[in-house]
């Protein structure tokens, strides 16, 4: 029985424990070892299971092609072919090989979590260059990597900014529904998770458009090519699903970058403390009543959700703070994230237990934090 | 009507050293009317040949070659299909099924004939310029649904070639006693071929070589794991660059673990890389109380003081 059972290991490891994408590098892999039957054998049992992963067709007919005469380039279709059609092919084959080879070490954490709060337990983190969405869990706090998928991003490239523009936004957002298959057409697969695009900041920028949503492709496929949504980020149906089962509506955070920017733990730690002494002092500022000290926090650009710029903030605070005769302000459930693409821009979200004399609240808060010389100061603030 | 272009001048090799069936007259007849374009004629002439002889497989091939040519592909792959089935060594039937295959779109189907064909004579020139095309043409079908386009380009089907006569046929008889594949011989490689080259020099290091593998192979089926390791190279490079150690440790694992194991090899060919390496790749027939496989194998071999040893082991 132990010899059947390392026996069937063996035979089988290669075949059932890898995803499809796995399975193509092993076909390279193969190619690059020179053993070509090897390789059609390989590509020949991954489309048997999945008929519609258009890559491996392309790679199953160089193979096949390579019997009969020598091959020219990778994808040796007729030339007849317009060369976009097969582009988008040739892009996908060169993100899926180098995601499969420069996958980052447990020790890289990508720059931008700072700290996730407790009831996180995954954030999304999309890689636009590497066509790439990482999922990591929350482990006390720390993100760890437990899986990645290939993506197809907008066919315009990054950084939404107008209706239709056919951008994907660059920022950080959350998932804020989710909509199963069956309320879905078959454009968008196995299931869709809309993401708050445009956010307060993406606003407050005067970007605009909507629908930005993680979602699968139609049936007749297996995979898009990288660059050809409409700015949505789209994955195959299978990992769709996969993700899915670690979104949190309202909760999970979707980080996009043009390219994921990586960093050692130390560093992000830094990063974290730097702001959350920041954050803290803020609280007991305000705690203190010492209206200045509290508004020394903000930023002159700063402007409230409801448009408040900073003098009118200052005026309102000066009022409501003075009149106090006591406040106590608790923090809770803080998460921190740092901007793609903005240099030292964090935003911030937590539960704000506030009590005083006159008003207690419970609500949640965000803030967006800039760094101003060697302080981190708020530039907007809102109910969250 | 399906018609075939032809590659006949690469094809057309003298009967030789075939004895004549007793209606071969009657068969060289169909022949020519076939030649002629007279279908009916030549059909009328191997049907004759047949009522006489009907297990006469040079009638039944000229017959298969007319039913294409009069279209009637049906019948012609019974025909042909019967043959390959009573002759599994003779490749012409299992290139002409291809060609039929081919005519009506069926690669895949084209492909394993094709194939088989060449496992049989692997020098068969026509069976590899088809089933370059057939390659081919599976590759653009590849390449269609890559782009999800519908392109079954029907005029591009006609391309493969035909074989008009069955050629060095041996008695019927006796084929049909050979056809079986030989029984495995357990931990046995076949005699060598010699060097396609230059003559064999005195102290062959093809036989050495071969020599090694056999003993390597002897030592696996007897679960010697000791003897087996003593084959690799100091320097083997393991799958994955997996360590030495670890490697050896699974390998030895897997040696040892079922209860009985058989490893025998065939069609083994020695291509010298220099006078201190070569590469032998063979069929390896691997039978255990857990797995059966039959698979082909490359050795990378390497001359070293204590004789030759494995540097390299691919599969596939």
């Amino acid at each position: 029985m132990r010899g059947l059972l390392v026996v069937v290991f063996f035979m089988s490891a290669a075949v059932f424990a890898a995803t499809p994408e796995d399975r193509l590098s092993n076909v390279f892999q193969s190619i690059e070892a020179n053993q070509l039957d090897e390789a059609l054998q390989r590509v020949d049992a991954l489309i048997r299971e999945y008929p519609n992963f258009r890559l491996a067709h392309l790679v199953r007919g160089d193979l096949l092609l390579a019997r009969a005469r020598p091959l020219e380039t990778f994808g040796n279709v007729a030339k007849t072919v317009p060369t976009e059609k097969i582009d988008g092919l040739r892009e996908e084959a060169l993100v899926r090989l180098r995601a499969a080879r420069s996958r980052p070490g447990d020790d890289r954490l990508p720059r931008y979590v700072l700290q996730l709060h407790s009831e996180q337990k995954h954030v999304l983190v999309v890689d636009s260059r590497n066509s790439r969405l990482y999922v990591f869990s929350n482990d006390k706090g720390t993100p760890r990597l437990v899986a990645d998928y290939y993506v197809t991003l907008g066919k315009n490239g990054m950084e939404k900014t107008r209706e239709g523009d056919q951008k994907t936004p660059v920022g950080v957002y959350h998932v804020t529904a989710n909509l199963p298959r069956k309320k879905l057409t078959d454009f968008y697969g196995s299931g869709a998770f809309p993401i708050n695009y445009p956010n307060e900041w993406d606003r407050r920028q005067g970007r605009n458009g909507s629908g930005i949503w993680l979602h699968g492709v139609p049936s007749a496929v297996y995979a898009r090519p990288p660059r050809a949504s409409d700015g949505c980020i789209v994955l195959s149906n299978p990992d769709l699903l996969s993700v899915g089962q670690h979104v949190q509506v309202g909760l999970t955070p979707v980080i996009i970058a043009d390219e994921v920017e990586w960093a050692d733990a130390a560093s992000v730690a830094a990063d974290r403390a730097a702001l959350a002494g920041a954050l803290e002092q803020w609280r007991a500022d305000w705690q203190s009543r010492d209206t200045a000290r509290y508004l020394a926090h903000y930023s002159s650009r700063f402007a409230s959700k409801e448009g408040q710029n900073y003098q009118a903030w200052a005026e309102h605070k000066r009022k409501v703070n003075g009149a106090k005769k006591w406040i106590k302000v608790g923090l809770g459930r803080v998460a921190m994230f740092r901007y793609p693409r903005e240099r030292d821009f964090v935003v911030v979200t937590f539960d704000q237990d506030y009590k005083s004399d006159g008003l207690s609240n419970v609500m949640k808060k965000r803030q967006y934090w800039v760094k101003e010389g060697a302080q981190w100061k708020i530039i907007y603030e809102g109910a969250g | 009507m399906v018609s075939f272009s032809t590659r006949l001048g690469s094809v057309l090799i003298a009967l030789a050293a075939v004895a004549m069936p007793a209606r071969a007259d009657d068969v060289q007849e169909a022949g020519k009317l076939l030649k002629a374009g007279q279908h009916k004629q030549a059909l009328e002439a191997v049907n004759k040949a047949l009522r006489a002889k009907p297990k006469d497989p040079q009638a039944r091939f000229m017959k298969g070659l007319i039913l294409t040519e009069q279209g009637n592909s049906k019948e012609a792959i019974e025909i042909f299909t019967q043959l390959t089935k009573d002759y599994p060594e003779l490749p012409e039937p299992y290139n002409n099924l291809a060609v039929i295959y081919a005519s009506q779109g069926q690669y895949d189907k084209a492909r394993a004939a094709l194939e088989q064909s060449i496992r049989t004579h692997p020098s068969y020139a026509t069976a590899y310029e088809n089933l370059g095309d057939v390659y081919a043409k599976l590759a653009s079908q590849a390449y269609d649904k890559a782009l999800q386009i519908d392109s079954s380009n029907a005029a591009a089907k006609n391309k493969l070639s035909l074989v008009r006569e069955l050629v060095g046929r041996p008695a019927a008889a006796t084929v049909v006693a050979a056809a079986p594949k030989e029984p495995a011989k357990p931990a046995a490689v076949e005699k060598p071929q010699p060097a396609p080259e230059k003559s064999t020099p005195a102290a062959d290091p093809q036989a050495e070589i071969l020599k090694a593998v056999n003993a390597w192979a002897q030592a696996w089926s007897k679960k010697d794991a000791d003897g087996y390791l003593s084959y690799y190279a100091k320097d083997f490079k393991t799958p994955g660059g997996e360590a030495r150690d670890s490697w050896e440790k699974t390998r030895r694992q897997r040696v040892t673990a079922p209860k009985s194991i058989s490893v025998s090899l065939s069609s083994p060919k020695v291509t010298m890389n220099g006078a201190d390496r070569a590469t032998v790749t063979f069929r390896q027939n691997y039978k255990s109380d857990v797995l059966k496989s039959n698979s082909s194998k490359t050795l990378v071999m390497v001359k070293s003081d204590g004789g030759w040893k494995i540097l390299e082991e691919k599969s596939g």
